[in-house]
């Protein structure tokens, strides 16, 4: 995926040699999954879709992978889509905000994805909302799930996600005054080489990396 | 340099920089200034170095006069960017970071992340029958220690010397089992994606049968102290009061959530490392208070016990059985084993790559350093670690290092409902209130 990652001992492709890992790239990251989901995702989705109409505006994609449901949704349609999985689809847990960092998925780098657990029904989804790094606000969820004040408020620390409507955004993690949000693939590691017996081992971030 | 004029630390300009003369105040000028003052609102830090707060947490409260009206968590004290750390690392090594997270549930760690990793893999159900016995028995075991420590401390904090000493005993037991099968008391890093580091010693069955009998005849003591003991139920009963609504809007689960009287327990509900094929209960109380939490816990203990029993009597068909996926693309190359000094390479192994098999040496080579590779995708895998739902966000971009790691913390979670248990009580019972959501600093701070 990252185009700086350099490969072992000038190999293409994945530099496996033996022939034997087993192996096949997936498409897990490109595209919707095509009906029928399987298990309990269908009647999800139908449910969601009775109970919100706009339901094909609102969701950019629907991912199948693993026996996980992800809902990619349009940050304005957040919300909405949200109270109705509280209130009439019985989600009624958010396991927290998780974000996640992809460069090179141009004008859509930032990814926040909630965890959302139904007790009722016994069932989870991902809603996965993507935003461009120039405009990285998502509107805040805490008035439909309390619990998401300080996943979200994490989130801001290690991204720079910016929760609009939340009571009190501010760094949770890092010291107040920090510069830079630590967990996006543009911040350094840091760290100092390590001298023994005349060799210099490298920090973490600059020793080899493989595909 | 602001223009704000310190009362107590005059400053004068000189070629070095600011020179500040701190002078202290005048003790007779600020009790009258507090005299003169209407309300008697005050606001008190407590922590984050104060021994009843579980380590480094850092509450802000607000009084008047015994009540508390507000209180605010600072956090982040203990944050050391694990998740960012093991982006750099492979696979494998990432379970020595994971597993001091939460230092009180070790296994737990590594179990969730395992096991985010495996359903990546889609080696799931390749994962052998004894790995998943002994990672079922071991994390039982760290539950029981996880809970002794939340148990001893808890009394500690309200002021019972007695269940302390007595629940680091009983601690100590189980860390010998974790010392003897791992190698390690603590961060063991014995979890690995596709089993376990490697297969029990010798006389394992009868050693953790004889702990487990041990223990039972011990917790009893404990039980007796405090269960029924009005000093204690006056301390937690009524106190740190959180329902089911409260609980679930804001995302406790564990023992909380559990004492509001909702079953919510992953192993049962969510089974994973073959969890079901295992008779327990789920304990849970109605009190939605510090009492009813304190129960769950004693409760869970002998619940853990009778699973472990269960897993003994499993691992006696299972000798010799692997305890690493088949695959030598992913299993670990390097056979540990328990020396005198504690786990290392087994020489055995040492023998064969250096002196018999280049194969076995390329081998080794390339998956210690390199690593295996991971298929493109994102998991969440959640288990229930002693203090509720631990989750792994695991996203892969097909290399051989996470692309990223979140963890959904059950600490991080439960310590949001602080404010909500505690605001309008008794400073007093912000410490029983803390000390039953059973934070642990490295897990919240990461």
């Amino acid at each position: 995926m990252s185009d700086d990652q350099k490969g072992m001992f000038g190999t293409e492709g994945t530099g496996d040699t033996s022939g034997y890992g087993g192996l096949v790239p997936s498409p897990a990251n490109a595209g919707s999954t095509e009906r029928p989901y399987g298990g309990y995702f269908d009647q999800v989705t139908d449910d969601l879709e009775r109970a919100y109409p706009d339901f094909s505006d609102a969701i950019e994609r629907v991912v199948v992978d693993r026996g996980e449901l992800t809902l990619h949704i349009k940050r304005e349609r957040l919300v909405e889509v949200s109270l109705i999985l509280r209130d009439r689809l019985k989600f009624e847990m958010s396991m927290g905000v998780s974000g996640v960092h992809y460069p090179e998925d141009t004008n859509r780098e930032l990814h926040a994805v909630y965890h959302l657990l139904s007790i009722t029904n016994n069932q989870r989804i991902r809603l996965e909302v993507s935003v461009a790094d120039t405009d990285p606000h998502i509107p805040s969820l805490v008035e439909v799930w309390g619990g998401s004040n300080w996943n979200e408020r994490e989130t801001f620390d290690m991204f720079g996600i910016i929760f609009d409507g939340h009571p009190g955004l501010t760094r949770i993690l890092m010291p107040d005054d920090w510069q830079g949000h630590p967990q996006r693939k543009d911040y350094a590691l840091g760290g100092i080489g390590v001298e023994y017996k005349g060799a210099v081992i490298p920090p973490p971030s600059d020793r080899r990396t493989y595909k | 340099m602001s223009t704000y004029a310190d009362p107590y630390a005059s400053s004068r300009e000189t070629t070095e920089g600011t020179v500040f003369s701190v002078t202290g105040g005048d003790w007779d000028s600020l009790v009258t200034e507090i005299g003169q003052a209407k309300e008697e609102r005050v606001v008190v830090n407590m922590g984050p170095q104060h021994p009843s707060t579980h380590g480094v947490l850092r509450l802000v409260l607000e009084l008047e006069g015994e009540t508390v009206t507000e209180v605010r968590c600072g956090i982040g004290y203990l944050h050391t960017g694990i998740e960012k750390n093991i982006e750099f690392r492979n696979w494998t090594q990432a379970t020595t970071f994971v597993t001091r997270m939460d230092y009180l549930a070790p296994l737990f760690n590594e179990a969730a992340y395992c096991l985010g990793v495996e359903k990546l893999l889609g080696i799931t159900n390749d994962v052998p029958e004894k790995a998943n016995v002994i990672r079922v028995m071991m994390m039982e075991f760290n539950r029981i220690s996880s809970h002794m420590v939340a148990l001893g401390t808890g009394a500690l904090e309200l002021g019972a010397l007695s269940p302390m000493i007595f629940c680091f005993r009983e601690r100590e037991k189980v860390l010998d089992i974790f010392e003897f099968i791992s190698g390690l008391r603590m961060n063991m890093a014995y979890i690995r994606p596709g089993g376990v580091a490697q297969d029990l010693p010798a006389g394992a069955v009868d050693k953790i049968l004889a702990t487990v009998k041990d223990l039972r005849h011990s917790f009893k003591d404990n039980e007796k102290l405090l269960v029924g003991n009005s000093i204690w139920m006056k301390r937690t009963e009524g106190i740190g009061y959180l329902d089911l609504a409260g609980a679930t809007t804001l995302g406790v689960t564990g023992p909380v959530i559990r004492a509001t009287g909702l079953p919510l327990d992953l192993r049962k509900i969510q089974p994973y490392s073959g969890y079901e094929n295992y008779k327990f209960d789920v304990v849970t109380a109605d009190t939605c208070d510090v009492y009813g939490r304190f129960l769950i816990r004693i409760n869970e203990l002998e619940q853990s016990l009778r699973i472990i029993e269960q897993c003994a009597e499993k691992l006696k068909s299972l000798d010799g059985a692997p305890v690493m996926v088949a695959d030598k693309k992913i299993a670990w190359p390097a056979q540990l084993s328990i020396g005198a000094d504690g786990m290392g390479n087994s020489l055995n192994h040492i023998r064969e790559i250096m002196g018999t098999s280049m194969e076995s040496l390329i081998h080794h080579f390339k998956l210690v350093t390199e690593g295996f590779r991971v298929p493109v995708g994102q998991v969440y895998s959640a288990i229930e670690s002693p203090r509720g739902e631990l989750g792994a966000h695991v996203v892969s971009d097909g290399g051989t290092r996470p692309y990223r790691v979140h963890f959904r913390e059950p600490s991080f979670n439960n310590l949001q409902s602080t404010s909500a248990m505690c605001e309008g009580s008794m400073v007093a019972d912000i410490i029983g209130a803390v000390a039953s959501i059973d934070p642990v600093m490295g897990g919240v701070d990461r």
